[in-house]
């Protein structure tokens, strides 16, 4: 089937078996492997995505179900050249260590701050139960996006 | 003087690339014309493998190859590397694919290799396996009772080892003497490692070379290198391993497992590349699992609360073959640390490795050593019951005095270096021990159930001295090597053996090079994880990448830093007793405006216009680095919890953790590790655990059904610490990576069953799901609500 997806900000017109998943259409196609895979189940939220501005978990939509939509990758946050506000503050407050997780968590809480600046702790680790991360025990995580959320809730 | 960047937690250099999505993980490798490998899979635990046809998945699109178990000519079984001596050791033949037999869920019985994963996938489907199914055991101690199913006939009664070097006698007459004994069943659950990338391989065969090249998930590029070599039957010098960026490995990428083997094969057999990535159901069938203990476990104890020794007998599973390190797990990682940092003088370990239908098991983090500690910190707990005293008084009692250099314990290891009553007492005091005893009286009498759980230990890693490993049967040295190389504009590129995948050791081994040298963290770049780049290193795990490889890399720095200061010496024409060294600068005592920076050295050094007599040119050294002791990191971890006894839910209210990793060189990165760790054993104790059917299928087969710990299961974290330097190491530090692991399991457990006492609780198999823990309270209050 054809499809035309933009992403991250570039219109992509492909052939596509119907039955892609978005995520492989990224990886595979695209050759945008900061998306990852861990589970296939859609528990752990390396895949995720924004879709519309939607966080999406991209294993569990086809590549064609996204026509016609935008879709922003890890690797379209950053703008200008800048780290996104919660790139950096994954990197300043050792929010990472093998960093697979890294992408989809990055991804799911720049939308979430988006949406819920001043967010409190219990709401953050109470919204990331949809990321999974096997390193850092997630102390650093929450403290990252806190940042963020106190610095958008700030402004 | 500056601020010494040993020490400071800056940073990590390795980040840039992980949070903008450009790293590269081996399965975002690409190469032109690649084959993509499914595997066949036994769906039984145990069946006869009657017959195959894989004519229709050969016809299908896009399908090269279907081959089988016994296509696999030239490939060798997979070995298993760790021979416990003295143990009547038996190694059951592991082919890549199982021939005539399926002896686990998961086991490969074809592969099929096509032009992408989805085809691929279809083909496999598409092959038709004809089973006869044969009854099957999971349970370890099952297993070893006479009438289980045999699993490998050359295996007689599924026991593959006994391990036992204690003295029996000398122990049961410590136990018919002690006021006290108490004795518990223990499960130590199997668990799955779920580092977040699964495994993936991708083999490229160069027929005009001969040389292969791999990348794959690998925690040990070069020991992949060494079995590789081992069963395709390619000469050492002509595998290229890579491990690219890791995704975590928590041991499960440290064997070499047959989808290696195999992608490694058929790309030879083909002469294109193959790749295979697993899925997560598959990681959880494959992929080894952790654990899998049946412990007997009894303490004797003096009335007035001495310890006076512990003894078990161990079931350990090993699943239907043996992973590459499984026998050194439930043995030498296991029974050698039942002393803790206790002064107990009596210990025996029986530890019997039972094969079992279930996936194999080897090291998961901790290995050994979490289900050692468990056993001891949770036997003090009862032992404490029984004589009515308070545990956290029970291990003041018991605890080792501080010593500086060596201490030898029962058990036959030499502890480097501690002081456990100041890790205990800074621990209890976070706390506020005292005042939460007042507070969970007082919370009783409202009804509420609080509980604390407290855990002192220490643990051997840093593995270790290459003659332990020969003298109890590991088949390699432990020492690690690196090479420090200055290029002639003052950069650094070291080039470490080990293969750190998530640990920040970028970071953290050009920390301690800076320190040595002067150089800017930033002017210093690790390199790892390539076998034809790097020099030869036996992996990272076992906490040992700080200790072993951080040695090798200071004394190569301090070998340069000598041969710096000579030759700055000879070009400002001073005696080298009069130079002066600071913060990357040479200077002549007297003369502070004569300097030579190490810049401008390790330039000089490479032009070599004016060396002193017999000074080779160029600035780069070597270090091989065999360490002459393990090293012993320790402390104290604490948790209060509350426990709801309408419904068995638990709340984790604080987490304490106190621990001593000598001098840490970035606060940052030892904390991470901690809290990783610590998140790691609590979820053991809570909520992780494999759970087969009778039949051994796996039904905790997705991130699904098997309990992942999330963000809102913790509070965070109060972390403290000591710092005890070790005696026998460069720089004195100790390693940090498996701390949190051991410490809380048994942490939190012993907070729960606190809580529970009051309600004629007393004991749970783990993981304490609050279905577990309302039933277990109806239990004890007569059976059934």
């Amino acid at each position: 089937m054809q499809v035309a997806i933009t992403v991250n900000g570039v219109v992509h017109e492909r052939d596509v078996d119907p039955r892609t998943l978005l995520v492989h259409f990224l990886r595979e196609e695209l050759d945008l492997t900061g998306t990852k895979i861990g589970c296939d189940t859609s528990q752990c939220g390396a895949c995720t995505v924004q879709l519309d501005g939607k966080v999406l978990k991209s294993c569990t939509l086809l590549a064609v179900q996204a026509d016609g939509a935008e879709v922003t990758t890890i690797e379209g946050l950053a703008e200008n050249g800048e780290h996104h506000p919660m790139q950096t503050a994954f990197w300043e407050n050792h929010g990472l260590q093998c960093g697979y997780c890294t992408p989809g968590m990055i991804m799911a809480s720049a939308a979430f701050v988006r949406d819920n600046p001043g967010a409190s702790e219990g709401e953050i680790r109470h919204y990331l139960e949809g990321n999974i991360c096997r390193c850092t025990g997630y102390h650093n995580i929450v403290k990252a996006v806190k940042q963020v959320a106190d610095a958008a809730a700030g402004a | 003087m500056s601020t010494r960047i040993f020490g400071s937690g800056i940073k990590r250099r390795e980040d840039p690339r992980l949070i903008t999505g450009e790293a590269r993980y081996t399965d975002d490798i690409k190469l032109p014309g690649v084959l993509h490998m499914a595997v066949v899979r036994s769906p039984y635990a145990h069946a006869n493998i009657v017959s195959i046809d894989s004519s229709a998945a050969e016809a299908m699109d896009g399908v090269v190859a279907v081959y089988t178990g016994d296509d696999l000519e030239g490939l060798a079984g997979l070995p298993t590397a760790w021979l416990i001596p003295d143990s009547d050791l038996k190694t059951p033949e592991h082919p890549a694919l199982a021939k005539g037999k399926a002896r686990y869920v998961g086991d490969g019985v074809a592969i099929v290799l096509a032009g992408d994963r989805y085809q691929a996938q279809d083909a496999a489907d598409a092959v038709v396996v004809e089973y006869e199914e044969l009854p099957a055991v999971i349970d370890p101690e099952e297993a070893a009772q006479e009438g289980a199913p045999l699993i490998h006939d050359d295996v007689e009664g599924n026991i593959a080892f006994k391990w036992a070097p204690f003295d029996k006698e000398a122990s049961d007459a410590v136990f018919e003497a002690a006021d006290v004994v108490v004795s518990e069943r223990i499960l130590q659950q199997r668990l799955l490692p779920t580092a977040m990338e699964p495994r993936s391989a991708m083999a490229q065969y160069n027929p005009a070379t001969a040389e292969l090249t791999l990348w794959c998930t690998s925690q040990n590029p070069h020991i992949h290198r060494f079995i590789i070599s081992a069963v395709t039957g390619l000469n050492e010098n002509k595998v290229r391993v890579i491990a690219p960026e890791v995704g975590g490995g928590f041991g499960s990428k440290i064997p070499c497992y047959p989808d290696e083997a195999l992608v490694s094969w058929a790309a030879m057999q083909l002469g294109v590349p193959v790749k295979w990535t697993e899925t997560r159901s598959e990681n959880y069938l494959i992929t080894i699992h952790g654990r899998d203990h049946v412990q007997h476990v009894d303490m004797a104890a003096s009335s007035d609360g001495k310890i006076l020794g512990v003894r078990a007998t161990v079931y350990a599973g090993m699943g239907g073959y043996l992973s590459t390190a499984a026998p050194g797990i439930p043995t030498i990682l296991h029974g050698l640390l039942y002393v803790g940092p206790y002064t107990i003088d009596s210990v025996y370990c029986e530890s019997i490795g039972v094969m079992t239908n279930g996936t194999p098991t080897d090291a998961y983090r901790g290995a050994g050593r979490p289900e050692a500690t468990f056993l001891l910190e949770r036997m003090i707990d009862n032992v404490a019951k029984k004589i009515g005293m308070d545990p956290a008084e029970v291990r003041r009692k018991n605890l080792i005095p501080a010593f500086e250099d060596g201490y030898d314990v029962a058990a036959g290891l030499t502890y480097d270096s501690g002081d456990y009553p100041v890790a205990f007492e800074k621990a209890l005091g976070m706390a506020g021990y005292g005042e939460f005893r007042r507070q969970q009286k007082s919370a009783a009498a409202q009804g509420r159930y609080l509980g604390i759980g407290v855990t002192a230990y220490t643990e051997m890693c840093g593995l270790g001295p290459s003659q332990v490993a020969g003298a109890v049967g590991f088949q390699g040295g432990l020492w690690e090597s690196a090479t420090v190389r200055v290029t002639p504009t003052g950069k650094v590129q070291a080039l470490i053996g080990a293969s750190p995948h998530g640990q920040g050791s970028e970071t953290t081994l050009a920390q301690i090079i800076a320190d040595e040298l002067g150089f800017a963290v930033d002017d210093i770049e690790v390199i790892h994880g390539d076998t034809t780049e790097t020099p030869m290193g036996w992996g990272t795990y076992g906490s040992r990448t700080t200790p072993v490889t951080g040695a090798a890399l200071a004394k190569a720095s301090q070998k340069l830093k000598e041969k710096a200061k000579t030759l700055a010496a000879h070009l400002m024409e001073a005696s080298e007793d009069d130079i002066e060294y600071a913060d990357g600068s040479f200077s002549v005592k007297g003369s502070p405006d004569q300097t030579q920076s190490i810049q401008d050295v390790a330039l000089m050094a490479h032009l070599a216009w004016n060396m002193p007599e017999g000074m080779d040119p160029g600035f780069e050294e070597s270090q091989f680095y065999d360490p002459p002791n393990f090293v012993f990191p320790f402390g104290t971890h604490i948790a209060i919890v509350e426990v709801d006894s309408e419904t068995g839910e638990i709340e984790l209210q604080r987490y304490i953790a106190v621990d001593d990793c000598g001098p840490q060189i970035n606060p940052e990165i030892v904390a991470g590790q901690i809290h990783g760790g610590v998140v790691q054993g609590i979820a053991q104790a809570l909520c992780e655990g494999v759970i087969y059917d009778e039949n051994g299928q796996l039904l905790t087969g997705t991130m699904m059904d098997y309990c992942m710990p999330k963000a809102d299961m913790f509070p965070n974290f109060e972390l403290g610490e000591t710092v005890t330097p070790s005696p026998h190491h460069p720089v004195g530090v100790k390693g940090v990576g498996e701390t949190g692991t051991i410490a809380s399991t048994p942490t939190v457990y012993n907070a729960v069953l606190d809580a529970l006492a009051p309600l004629g609780v007393e004991q749970i198999d783990m993981p304490l799901t609050s279905a577990k823990v309302w039933q277990a309270i109806q239990d004890a209050n007569g059976g059934g609500s």
